[in-house]
């Protein structure tokens, strides 16, 4: 497999995680974050952006972990607490460098992060990467297009749920049950990207 | 069994690299140096570790903001005005300050990190609200199911409070109570004298406080408590004042008459003192000095139902008001007591014409 045959397929990787295999709308992970911090716009970019860095340095680290570790090693099986293990400690010391050496990147993006430290999405996409055997180039692809998917989704719910706030809902479904439906009625026009493309 | 040792020991090796990572960072980026805290441009200022919330590094000086959430920004009670070196506002600040607060520099004290010299600003009662050591230094029977306790300060050697006000006593564990708890007593003595406060303390049958001083506190022995709170106080006014408290609420009417000496106060005060019978009259040797010394000052005993000869008013203290009065518009009450007390009180002097808002009250809580 030649370098830019590979180059290819990450950026098929890529597309799909964002539009057919949105991580968010089609396997419904990083639900919490997304129901409670998607009532104004600019939060919700933050979080997403947030989510995107995350995510994207994740599962690199993780893809690093499982390949160049615990597979020589044959230790395979120990993933889930390795691969929590790396996201925690990446996420607090990336807060750390944060506030400190960029204060203005810290009150827009930094604050989000303890939240994203427990995103299931962040360990979804480590553990789907390692099922699905994405190359190093594929995984990049897959980490960054799956944070940028959870942005799209969060960012779309949070401009519907804006020009919610200020219509009459039926008083049972208020709050979570109408995002709830909101969120299923995107996964289904989602699906309608999966013609598209078939690759995963 | 070798092997899985070995996996053990690796997966450790991993998760323990990681930590050191951490506590690497933790302590050269997390490293913000000493940093100054200046509260009330100047009243009281301390040197920390940055790095750390305000509201923490602020219980840690013993300074108490109001926080029902424990710092996680939910509660919104930690609002304090932070001129300088608060940085700019956070997203998880933001739905708990109005426009007019953020223009006043309103923050909330538990998302605020301390990362370099900062200016804050509080009320100036929670300056002053302290935690203070001291030994019992005389308990004085005042009838037989009242005393009054003075403590001398240790540490902090002196305290200044406004007279009405109160402190919470604590009550250590001892045989009869399992926990710490606080209970709060007005202080009786001279606001000039700070370096001990006199409590009036009156036994409840079962109550773990009022037990543990009428049966377990002895002369010489230490106790805590901290304080001053509260906003009973003598209102700035020059209009005629009616005291009505009886039993230990006269605490803080005793504390307000001296300081009315103190301050060579020459308004008219008539303070009523209720009491069951004769024998729970108390104090009244310094009431009729306080006469002397106060030009428009009256003690005025009542006694519900006297057992021996009495020549004083007799009844319920508000039927004395009411004999008393005609009409209290331009007058000012200030009543201590039980609620049920109070509330009477409250009746009576609003059907003499007293308005609301002139009517102070301490109620025993």
């Amino acid at each position: 497999m030649n370098l830019s045959h590979e180059f290819g397929s990450a950026l098929v990787v890529c597309f799909a995680a964002i539009f057919t295999g949105n991580i968010l709308l089609t396997t419904f992970l990083g639900m919490c974050s997304f129901l409670s911090v998607s009532r104004e716009v600019k939060t919700a970019v933050g979080l997403g952006a947030a989510v995107v860095f995350v995510m994207t340095c994740t599962t690199i680290l993780n893809w690093a972990m499982y390949w160049l570790v615990l597979v020589p090693l044959q230790i395979e099986f120990y993933r889930f607490i390795l691969f929590i293990i790396v996201i925690a400690a990446f996420v607090q010391f990336i807060e750390m460098v944060i506030e400190r050496y960029s204060p203005p990147l810290y009150y827009s993006l930094g604050i989000f992060l303890p939240l994203i430290t427990v995103n299931c999405a962040i360990l979804g996409a480590a553990l789907f990467m390692v099922i699905r055997k994405y190359t190093f180039l594929e995984t990049i692809g897959y980490g960054f297009g799956s944070g940028a998917g959870w942005m799209l989704a969060i960012v779309a719910m949070a401009g519907i749920r804006q020009k919610l706030a200020v219509n009459r809902i039926p008083k049972g479904l208020q709050g979570p049950g109408i995002t709830l439906i909101i969120a299923g009625l995107m996964a289904l026009g989602f699906i309608g990207f999966t013609g598209v493309l078939q690759a995963q | 069994m070798l092997s899985f040792l070995a996996t053990v020991g690796i997966v450790s090796a991993i998760a323990a690299a990681l930590a050191g990572v951490l506590v690497f960072a933790e302590r050269f980026i997390s490293n913000y140096g000493d940093c100054t805290v200046d509260i009330n441009a100047g009243t009281r200022t301390f040197t920390v570790k940055g790095g750390k919330a305000l509201l923490g590094t602020l219980v840690e000086q013993k300074l108490f903001v109001p926080s029902a959430c424990g710092g996680r920004g939910t509660c919104g009670y930690c609002k304090i005005k932070i001129p300088e070196g608060a940085g700019p506002l956070l997203p998880t600040e933001a739905p708990f300050l109005s426009a007019a607060e953020r223009a006043a520099n309103v923050r909330l004290a538990c998302q605020v990190k301390v990362r370099n010299d900062i200016k804050i600003e509080v009320p100036s009662e929670l300056l002053s609200v302290r935690e203070f050591t001291c030994t019992v230094e005389r308990i004085r029977p005042l009838t037989h199911d009242i005393r009054e306790f003075r403590f001398r300060l240790l540490d902090p050697a002196e305290i200044s409070f406004i007279a009405g006000q109160y402190v919470q006593l604590l009550a250590p564990v001892y045989p009869k109570s399992s926990e710490e708890v606080y209970r709060a007593y007005s202080i009786a003595s001279d606001p000039r004298d700070k370096k001990a406060i006199e409590l009036i303390v009156r036994l409840v049958p079962g109550g773990i406080c009022t037990t543990y001083c009428f049966e377990y506190l002895k002369e010489g022995d230490p106790v805590k408590f901290n304080g001053p709170y509260g906003e009973f106080r003598m209102a700035d006014t020059t209009a005629p004042m009616i005291m009505i408290a009886g039993g230990s609420g006269m605490a803080p009417i005793k504390c307000i008459l001296q300081h009315m000496q103190n301050i060579g106060s020459t308004r008219a005060a008539c303070y009523f003192f209720g009491a069951n019978q004769v024998g729970e009259l108390f104090e009244q040797d310094w009431m009729k000095q306080c006469e002397q010394i106060l030009p428009h000052f009256t003690f005025v005993p009542v006694v519900a139902r006297p057992e021996t000869a009495w020549h004083g008013e007799t009844g319920l203290v508000t039927q004395a008001v009411a004999r008393a009065y005609t009409d209290l518009s331009s007058h000012e009450a200030y009543l201590c007591g039980s609620p049920g007390m109070i509330d009477a009180c409250i009746g009576v002097l609003t059907e003499l014409g007293m308005p609301q808002q002139k009517i102070y009250y301490d109620k025993f809580a």
